[in-house]
């Protein structure tokens, strides 16, 4: 089968002479769930911004086959964007903030407001539509942040620590919403964190990069099977992945010390 | 572990601590606008009681009963001149917003043209208006513009370019950082979905500029006010066109100090049903989201 995104000898040097990215090789299959877990100036960001078309990298090619391409050559990316803030507009309401990707996109809202409200009822906000951002509580702002990326009913969910400023307890309830929806949607999720436990409940697959310069030093997949729950989360599988996972992110911060 | 309050409604006292914090709260609300009050009571009694006993001269000073029978009296001839000065107010205000705005707009379009002309707005902020008001007064003479509904004479343009001159900057300079000053991640996410510049404009930028853009404004319509007054004073407006500053003018010509008086509290009062009348609209766009006005809930 096609990757859905096929990243081939990516590299990113910023003006300063910072070398973000270094021949980095991905493919992204359909309906994964991968996880880009490293330290911070790994370029895992980076990644996500090239993905998300945020970014031009600096040598290879970024290739979507089984996208159409425009006249211009670039792909139609059918993308969400979670950020790690929830990055709502105080001014617009839970309602209106969702709407934005439609608006942006020119659908009507007659033509838009059953996705609108869908997406409000995939996150559990339904009843929320027309309070203002403030008046909601830190995790609520997120699961409006991940409604708006979701209206669009995209392919592909990319996800920037999008839980790292929660508290556990509601980043533990938002990860199972999140598998959940994963599941029923069969979307494709590109998850960035530096959480080895977040990225080992959440993932099929985890890519582990390392600093300075930003490339993978190892791809694994996590095989234990979905639905998750806290069965999972106290289960000998998942230790076990645990404790590999953090031998490769401590092997990658050796490497990068050594340099 | 105690179990005990599980299932039942919790009874317990407030605390009064708390209690002598909401009394104080309370207290503070009612001082905030019963002390101002209180003590302009106080001080317009004493200059009363002053004047009366004293037997000062009402064209030394009047006492503040005078004024308000001053005010009465010359109600005719004082209110087209407030009239005129209200117009001239408002007049260069709306042209402050259009191009002080406007001018914002064309900043945030480009830094390049924002970095051409910002010089210059601060040169015509930083100049005083009474030393460039003689070059405005000639090249303006005799000059008449045609509105269809309206035409303004020569001493109006000239009214109105001075309080315009004054009043425009802040609006300008709030109105062009507020522009700048939306969320970057926002920005990313409008690129993300293909935004056009005029969609970001619209749906982004001029949202995340209005609390600066009334900050502004509150600024700018009490200079508006400032600015027509002095325009009037080195203009010099007659006859009919003559505001409350001329009216100053004439009556310490003919040391009528009480009219002096009347004139300079009806400017007063304008100045502060302007600065009222600007706070509450911005309370209005403002309070359901903007943390400005919004409670603090500690």
């Amino acid at each position: 089968m096609k990757p859905i995104i096929s990243l081939s000898d990516i590299s990113k040097t910023f003006s300063n002479g910072t070398i973000a990215l270094s021949r980095m090789s991905m493919d992204i299959g359909q309906g994964e769930f991968v996880s880009l877990l490293g330290p911070s100036g790994c370029g895992k960001s980076t990644v996500l911004r090239i993905i998300a078309g945020l970014g031009e990298p600096t040598t290879g090619i970024i290739d979507w086959p089984t996208s159409t391409y425009n006249a211009a050559g670039k792909p139609e990316r059918d993308i969400g964007f979670v950020f790690q803030e929830p990055t709502l507009m105080p001014w617009a309401t839970v309602y209106d903030n969702v709407r934005l990707p439609l608006r942006l996109k020119r659908v009507s809202q007659t033509a838009g407001h059953e996705r609108i409200m869908d997406a409000l009822a995939m996150v559990g906000l339904s009843k929320f539509a027309t309070s203002y951002p403030r008046e909601l509580s830190g995790g609520m702002k997120m699961r409006v942040s991940i409604a708006r990326a979701l209206v669009t009913r995209p392919k592909v969910l990319l996800m920037d620590e999008p839980f790292a400023a929660l508290d556990e307890i509601t980043r533990n309830k938002l990860n199972d919403d999140l598998l959940r929806l994963w599941q029923d949607q069969h979307w494709t999720v590109i998850f960035v964190t530096h959480s080895v436990y977040e990225s080992v409940y959440l993932s099929s697959r985890i890519v582990v990069m390392a600093a300075r310069p930003g490339r993978v030093v190892t791809d694994m997949a996590i095989s234990a099977g979905y639905p998750r729950d806290d069965v999972f989360r106290t289960s000998d599988a998942y230790n076990e992945a645990c404790r590999n996972a953090s031998m490769a992110l401590h092997e990658a911060m050796d490497v990068a010390d050594h340099l | 572990m105690n179990t005990a309050n599980i299932g039942s409604t919790p009874t317990a006292p407030i605390d009064t601590v708390e209690l002598a914090r909401a009394r104080s709260q309370r207290m503070t609300e009612i001082a905030s606008w019963a002390l101002p009050f209180l003590v302009l009571l106080l001080a317009l009694g004493y200059w009363q009681w002053a004047v009366v006993h004293y037997e000062i001269k009402p064209y030394l000073l009047p006492s503040p009963l005078r004024i308000v029978q001053t005010l009465g009296a010359d109600w005719q001839l004082l209110l087209p001149s407030l009239v005129n000065t209200l117009e001239i107010t408002f007049g260069a205000l709306a042209l402050a917003v259009i191009g002080g705005g406007g001018l914002a707009i064309l900043f945030a379009q480009s830094r390049w043209i924002e970095m051409a002309l910002v010089p210059f707005a601060i040169t015509l902020q930083v100049t005083p208006i009474i030393a460039v008001a003689p070059l405005i007064i000639v090249y303006l003479k005799d000059v008449t513009l045609d509105l269809g509904f309206v035409t303004l004479s020569d001493v109006t343009l000239q009214l109105l370019t001075c309080a315009w001159i004054v009043a425009f900057f802040p609006v300008l300079s709030n109105t062009t950082i507020g522009l700048n000053s939306a969320d970057h991640n926002l920005r990313n996410l409008f690129e993300l979905y293909g935004a056009s510049r005029w969609q970001t404009l619209r749906l982004l930028r001029l949202p995340a500029a209005l609390p600066y853009f009334l900050a502004g404004l509150k600024i700018a319509s009490g200079l508006a006010l400032i600015g027509a007054v002095v325009a009037e004073f080195v203009v010099g407006a007659q006859g009919a066109g003559s505001g409350l500053a001329s009216r100053i003018q004439e009556s310490a010509f003919r040391l009528n100090i009480p009219r002096m008086y009347a004139a300079v509290v009806l400017i007063s009062l304008t100045g502060i049903a302007i600065y009222l009348v600007t706070s509450w609209a911005s309370h209005l766009l403002l309070r359901r989201w903007h943390e400005s006005a919004i409670r603090r809930e500690n």
